[in-house]
């Protein structure tokens, strides 16, 4: 009961992990259907109807329901702390966020369970995706699962702005903002601007396909090249909205790990914030194909390895960084040390997908299946293990066993070279992205095979991890503070886990590196900004839940509205969309009943917070 | 945290809806989520703009579009925009019926505009300009109708702080949110103001 009605970013930062990583899970076994359906030439392991499937719930999830969720749930755990904040600047919006998240992925995945699944590809292009070629549910499984996901991402990414903004603690002025939340900062900013777009792509794919509208019906005036536009304007900037936060993490773990303040910090904060801009002008360099012209097409290839420059920068400033540095090869700092290299030969790869004409040999082949994953898996993925080792016991009291990590990086790393490596050529070599099978003799089986063992290998690497999980768990929460001794950030600074108010008294912030300036002026701990005193506190609430459930049945009523049932009984309930009224009663019912009663809130007092602190009241 | 600060001795601050972080928060929130829907009406505009000349089979805008009436609708609702000022600056001089006046004004106008497009959509669908006509009339009736679900949502968002004034009065926590609906209100009438250009006047003009 407690997790439904929290409203705590800490619990919220622990629900987003363990339902992404939930969703991680789901996402991996589809993966690794794909690899043992393609494993060797001609094989049914699948039919080719559900390897569609597949490859496009797998891209969906590992997107929308895995990486994204991940990426908020170690913002929501550490951002507050790293910024000196006693909580974010709207809790019970935040829990909105999250449930609607959740409820969003159930319905997309739901699914799987009616048997009518999208199979139009994550990017969803029409006429593909349109009723003629996917018909039934399957596609508006798709359209309205990310819808209502799609909320819970925008009004996080507010909130995250908002309370950046607004609730630093006295002295963190942004130039001394760590930089996972200058990342997180950039990447909710890229939220607002990206996520509106993909709305209106939604909505625009739902009513073509439920109402019979004609945006991308060719034959009434529509155009499928509109859908492109709409969903890489989206979607180009999606990724960096993937790859910031990494960004963020390993700035923190490199710097941490080798003792020393991070290389460049402002040209850090300079190439995040380009990165971020120049993210939005080269969506089209993902449509070279499909006629834009000469002209716009180089615009767009030069726009888009501008992009390098940044990004090289950031690649130089973690290597200066463990220059001449105490380097501690922790399971996290493995997982960042891996990344660099890693992410680099994507980036390489992006530069050659970025020539036009290049792009139309690479185009739809392996090569391209090879690049992302080199930069999402490389990139995003590690640094989300290495973010997860490193913060682990700042969330849990406890932390994760180091020799099981490094098993984990080291299965994990190998299997994915094994697997993504090869696709390269693979790709170079005619294999077509997204067939489900091919023929004997085309020298594709050798690479193919390398391939699929490379994936096992990566599922290896997830068990071993899980298991990490449930060990570290098992064991007393003693963590330390300060539990790698070498902390740089305020979240160091207070207990783990954080208690409820993070802060006892707000600290005061002299410089970059806030924790680490006061230990080598030999504190132990941050000067306060404030005397103790009692402490404001939001209420739970269930109603974020309520809102969020609303709106899963108010998506089922008005995607079996038009349906024929069996029943009779269901039909009527179901096309005079009594089912979507009531779903959508339920959530407008929350929000007047939230904004009827005005929450109080409550205060935790001082003697509380000394007992908490070991302090004799 | 500063919550408390000011109503405890039952005086109200200057700028009641600034006086709270919480109200700060929520104005500055609220100004970044009108930057998300820009984009969103941004996004509605570009679709509108490439598909306004494919009529397939259906009516064009030269043919449909009667500009007296949409001349109404938007001296309507611009009204309503200048009568929601009013309604702030009552507030700063503390005369919350006065306000809530102004604010009742401010709705009924919006209404009266609803009544008009729906009116319009009314007729046009039977000129024979249904939402799956092509892809003009698609694209015209989502940009358009999203518009007037935004005013739609708004009317009631503000008679329920209407109500709400008149139960709670105003207060630090009531005033931010009034201000937040009156930034709302503007903003639906600045998206109007393009669409009058872009859909009635360019769609007249061809
Ligand atoms: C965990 C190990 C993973 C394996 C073994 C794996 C494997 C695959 C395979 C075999 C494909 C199909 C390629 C094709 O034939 O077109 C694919 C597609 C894709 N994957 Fe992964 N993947 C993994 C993780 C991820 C992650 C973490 C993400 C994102 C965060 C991701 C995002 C995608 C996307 C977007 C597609 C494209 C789907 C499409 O073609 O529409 N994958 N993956
Ligand atoms: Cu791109």
């Amino acid at each position: 009961m407690d997790w439904l009605t929290t409203v705590d970013h800490k619990k919220i930062g622990i629900l987003y992990l363990i339902a992404g990583g939930f969703f991680f899970l789901i996402g991996g076994l589809e993966a690794l259907l794909i690899r043992w359906q393609l494993m060797g030439p001609e094989k049914d392991v699948v039919s080719a109807e559900t390897f569609n499937s597949l490859l496009t719930m797998h891209g969906t999830t590992m997107i929308f329901l895995a990486a994204m969720p991940v990426i908020f749930a170690l913002m929501n755990a550490i951002v507050p702390l790293q910024i000196g904040a006693r909580d974010v600047a709207y809790p019970f919006v935040n829990a909105i966020g999250f449930w609607t998240f959740f409820f969003g992925g159930l319905l997309l995945n739901v699914a799987w369970i009616v048997g009518d699944v999208p199979a139009a590809g994550w990017t969803a292009y029409f006429p593909l995706a349109g009723p003629d070629f996917s018909g039934g549910k399957s596609m508006d499984f798709y359209a309205i699962g990310l819808q209502i996901a799609g909320i819970g991402t925008l009004v996080g990414g507010i909130n995250f702005l908002v309370t950046i903004i607004n609730m630093r603690a006295p002295g963190m002025s942004f130039m001394r903002m760590p930089m996972f939340t200058w990342s997180a900062f950039i990447t909710s900013a890229l939220i607002l601007f990206a996520f509106p777009a993909l709305a209106v792509g939604l909505v625009t794919m739902s009513f073509d396909r439920m109402f019979s509208g004609n945006f991308f019906v060719a034959a009434n005036g529509g155009t499928g090249v509109l859908w492109e536009h709409i969903f890489w304007i989206f979607g180009h900037p999606e990724v960096y909205i993937l790859i910031l936060p990494a960004f963020g993490i390993i700035s923190e773990v490199i710097s941490t790990f080798s003792r020393k303040r991070l290389f460049g910090y402002s040209s850090m904060v300079f190439a995040t914030a380009l990165i971020g801009f120049l993210g939005f002008m080269v969506w089209a360099h993902h449509m070279f194909t499909t006629g834009l012209g000469p002209v716009a097409n180089s615009l767009f290839s030069i726009a888009t390895m501008l992009i390098a420059v940044p990004t090289g920068i950031k690649i130089f400033n973690w290597i200066f960084t463990m220059w001449g540095g105490q380097i501690r090869f922790t399971a996290a700092n493995l997982f960042a040390i891996g990344f660099i290299p890693t992410f680099v030969m994507g980036g390489v790869t992006g530069v050659m997908l970025a020539a036009a004409p290049a792009d139309f040999q690479y185009h739809d082949s392996y090569f391209v299946v090879a690049h992302f994953h080199y930069v999402i898996v490389g990139g995003l993925v590690l640094g989300l293990f290495s973010g997860v080792h490193y913060w682990w016991p700042k969330m849990f009291g406890v932390g994760l066993n180091e020799m099981l990590g490094k098993l984990t990086f080291w299965t994990f790393f190998i299997g994915f070279h094994l697997t993504f490596f090869v696709q390269h050529f693979l790709g170079l070599m005619g294999m077509p992205r997204r067939v489900f099978t091919y023929l004997e003799g085309l020298g594709w089986d050798t690479l193919n095979l390398v391939s699929s063992i490379g994936a096992f290998a990566m599922g290896v690497g997830t068990i071993i991890f899980i298991i990490n999980i449930v060990y570290s768990l098992s064991q007393p929460r003693t963590a330390k503070g300060d539990h790698w001794e070498d902390g740089r950030t305020l979240e160091w600074s207070i207990p783990s886990p954080a208690p409820e108010y993070n802060f006892a008294q707000t600290p005061l912030v002299r410089g970059y590196d806030a924790f680490w300036k006061e230990k080598m002026a030999g504190n132990a701990e941050m000067t306060p900004a404030e005397p103790i005193g009692p402490i404001h506190m939001p209420s739970p609430s269930i109603l974020p839940f309520f809102m969020s459930l609303g709106l899963f049945i108010a998506g089922f009523g008005f995607m079996y509205a038009e349906n024929e049932f069996m029943n009779a009984a269901l039909a009527n309930l179901f096309s005079s969309y009594v089912v979507a009224g009531v779903g959508l009663l339920i959530t407008f019912g929350s929000m007047f009943l939230r904004s009827v009663y005005d929450d109080a809130g409550f205060h935790i007092e001082e003697d509380e917070i000394n007992k908490d602190r070991g302090i004799k009241a | 945290m500063s919550s408390h600060d000011h109503h405890a001795n039952g005086v109200l601050p200057h700028d009641p809806e600034k006086a709270t972080l919480e109200g700060r928060n929520k104005i500055l929130g609220f100004w970044l989520f009108l930057g998300g829907e820009t984009v969103l009406f941004g996004t509605l505009f570009s679709a509108f703009l490439a598909l306004r000349h494919n009529v397939a089979d259906g009516k064009t805008a030269q043919q449909l579009f009667e500009l007296p009436l949409i001349a109404l609708a938007t001296f309507l609702l611009l009204t309503s925009s200048m009568t929601s000022v009013l309604a702030i600056q009552a507030m700063h001089r503390q005369k919350v019926k006065e306000m809530a006046i102004w604010l009742g004004i401010t709705v009924l106008f919006g209404a009266c505009f609803l009544g008009l497009e729906i009116y319009e959509f009314y007729h046009y669908v039977h000129e024979g300009h249904k939402f799956s006509t092509s892809a003009f009339s698609t694209s015209f009736y989502s940009l358009v109708g999203f518009h007037g679900a935004h005013v739609a949502f708004g009317i009631c968002w503000i008679t329920l702080l209407i109500a709400q004034l008149f139960r709670k009065g105003l207060t630090v926590v009531t005033a931010p949110k009034i201000y937040v609906a009156s930034l709302y209100w503007h903003f639906i009438d600045v998206v109007w103001v393009f669409i009058f250009t872009v859909v009635y006047l360019m769609g007249k003009v061809g």
